[in-house]
């Protein structure tokens, strides 16, 4: 398509060029302003503030610091999470391309992404007040009773439960609830993706529906279901109010789920505006950078490796 | 020998069935699975709707709040500061979310294009309190002071991946031959784009747009230290008291948007944490409000958007 170029038209494209550019640019002159606003803490503490840690040293007053706690918190719970929400969307996300009825398929898709929409402060709020009393601390009893003698995994089930029930427990749980919107929608839009002729070939076999979604969709959509969990991952390392407001923000050794704790989010959200010190403040802005950059690598990655199960060609399918 | 042979199928009957069972009892479970995702939806929704319709009256949405400790008054500065702060982020975020996005479907291939898909992917994955932190690097700190300003630029980044991809979607739903018309009628490039894609494509725009507001319009993170706060802020005594003292319609608008504001989101998590059972009371109305409010833009928008892109791919 041969062009000719009219009287404005370079101007019109140099306009769009330039603003597609600024977009690009902001994303790195996010990671570029928490750098900057955090030097000062860089230089204080180095790496070992990211360091693990048996201690808890987190003193404003005194000026020293480190991040550990609240990076143990952050992973701690978001990898539970997950655990408990793949299952769930996975089932979710085979029922609706499988099994549900065409009619059914649209509500019900609807109203799994609703979850995803519904702010955050209204999951804290309902959190504080219902959930904790009614599900998570009779939770958290049972658990304490049941696994805390247990070899290795027993050191998360140690008790006592904590009285409000506000504890990493329970943010483990918000967290899964909300994230099965992010990694059932696009776990669904793998499955969907995936060549009828996969899916008809083992039926043809003799295989019985689960036993062709086990080991033919599962196996060959593995990486794009990898880059779901890793997007939801994401979402909950940066979910923030609903954390805040279930997991107790409490500073302490235990490494208990059954405890209160910290996130890299919270501690952010609940000290930032009150910060004492210059310090303190650049310390918060680096957990913000760390928090940064580990929710864009696992953004790369999952982008990545849902759009290689997308692209994965014919041809390969064929041979 | 034949005894054999009955066990051999005798086994295989077996097998048979467990293989029938299992497929039976994992498919029912993923039903079942979809069902336990539900429950939280419902259970949220309809307490929420019970405990907050009781909170609502008159006052709620015309008043002040009161002191604390007092019962009555009402969460208006937070319904102002959440429409202005909105209206704030969409004007920031309309703007080059459109020209992007314009670029990116007229030009999918280029290195341009593929980096801008890319890069808008990754932006709305950052969490939104970074967005917080950094909005307050970048406005609050060197402005000196929070405002609404701030929290409308820290939404607006938000905000803007969504809009990117739900125009950038629209304007490749517009048929080419309305491109091709315009564009062999002699008009040039830009004419085509800005009167005849642009039109064509705004109702699917503006949906994108809504939608994107739904998800801003719930979000507290980022206002936590862009808006502050700030439970005085009354837009009606603001001018009124500006023509009182003859002030210029810049000045009132300076007032209106460079001052700490309050939003509902903001409101909920700071009443929820506080000792007074009435302010509770307050917070689980404003739950209510804020899920009316996002929910039902979130799903209007999207019915709207299924029913054009029908009907664009249709003509």
């Amino acid at each position: 398509m041969s062009k000719v170029l009219q009287h404005g038209d370079r101007s019109w494209q140099a306009l769009l060029i330039t603003v597609s550019i600024l977009v690009l640019v902001l994303m790195l002159a996010i990671g570029w302003m928490l750098w900057r606003g955090s030097s000062g803490a860089h230089q204080t503490f180095g790496w070992g503030f990211l360091a693990p840690t048996s201690l808890v040293s987190w003193d404003p007053v005194n000026d020293h610091f480190q991040a550990w706690p609240f990076i143990y918190g952050t992973l701690l719970t978001s990898l539970i999470a997950i655990l408990i929400a793949l299952p769930i969307s996975l089932g979710i996300a085979i029922f609706l391309v499988e099994l549900c009825p065409a009619w059914l398929r649209t509500p019900l898709t609807w109203m799994v992404e609703l979850l995803a929409a519904i702010p955050s402060v209204v999951y804290g709020l309902w959190g504080i007040f219902i959930f904790l009393p009614v599900v998570v601390t009779p939770l958290g009893n049972f658990l304490a009773e049941t696994l805390a003698h247990l070899p290795w995994i027993g050191i998360l089930f140690s008790g006592p439960m904590s009285a409000s029930g506000s504890s990493r427990l329970a943010a483990c749980l918000i967290l899964a609830i909300m994230i099965i919107p992010t990694i059932s929608a696009v776990s669904r839009d793998v499955f969907m993706a995936i060549p009828n002729a996969q899916h008809e070939a083992s039926l043809a076999l003799g295989s019985t529906l689960w036993e062709t979604i086990w080991q033919v969709l599962i196996p060959y959509g593995l990486s794009g279901i990898l880059g779901a969990v890793m997007l939801g991952l994401g979402r909950a390392l940066g979910e923030t109010m609903a954390v805040t407001m279930v997991i107790g923000n409490s500073i302490e050794g235990s490494a208990s789920l059954l405890r209160p704790g910290y996130t890299m989010a919270s501690v952010i959200a609940n000290e930032f505006a009150e910060a004492v010190s210059k310090l303190h403040t650049e310390v918060l802005v680096e957990v913000g950078l760390v928090l940064f950059f580990m929710t864009m690598l696992l953004n790369i990655l999952a982008r990545f490796l849902v759009w290689r199960v997308a692209r994965r060609t014919p041809l390969e399918v064929r041979t | 020998m034949t005894h054999q042979g009955e066990l051999l199928g005798q086994r295989r009957l077996a097998r048979e069935r467990t293989r029938r069972v299992s497929n039976m009892v994992m498919l029912i479970m993923t039903g079942l699975l979809t069902l336990i995702a539900l429950i939280p939806l419902a259970w949220i929704i309809a307490y929420v709707i019970l405990r907050g319709g009781r909170s609502l009256n008159l006052a709620f949405f015309t008043q002040l709040p009161r002191p604390l400790g007092m019962a009555g008054g009402g969460v208006l500065h937070a319904i102002e500061g959440t429409i202005i702060v909105s209206l704030l982020a969409a004007v920031f975020a309309i703007p080059p979310g459109v020209l992007a996005a314009f670029y990116a479907a007229r030009n999918p291939n280029t290195t341009l294009g593929i980096a801008l898909r890319f890069g808008t992917d990754v932006l709305s994955g950052v969490p939104s309190i970074v967005v917080g932190l950094f909005a307050y690097a970048v406005l609050v700190k060197p402005m000196g002071h929070y405002s609404a300003l701030a929290g409308g630029a820290a939404l607006a980044v938000l905000m803007l991946p969504t809009i990117i991809r739900t125009t950038e979607e629209m304007l490749k739903l517009v048929p080419h031959t309305l491109r091709e018309g315009s564009l062999a009628l002699g008009a040039s490039e830009w004419k085509t784009s800005l009167s005849v894609l642009f039109p064509a494509a705004l109702n699917g725009i503006f949906t994108g747009f809504l939608l994107a507001l739904s998800r801003a319009a719930g979000e507290t993170a980022p206002l936590l230290f862009t808006t502050l706060g700030n439970e005085r802020y009354d837009i009606k005594f603001i001018v009124t008291s500006g023509i009182k003292s003859h002030q210029g319609i810049f000045q009132v608008l300076e007032r209106i948007l460079d001052q700490p504001v309050d939003s509902l989101p903001l409101t909920l998590w700071k009443y929820a944490q506080q000792p007074y059972p009435e302010r509770i009371e307050q917070a689980w109305g404003v739950a209510l409000v804020l899920m009316l409010v996002v929910l039902s833009i979130n799903i209007a928008s999207r019915l709207w958007i299924q029913v054009r892109a029908r009907r664009l791919k249709g003509s």
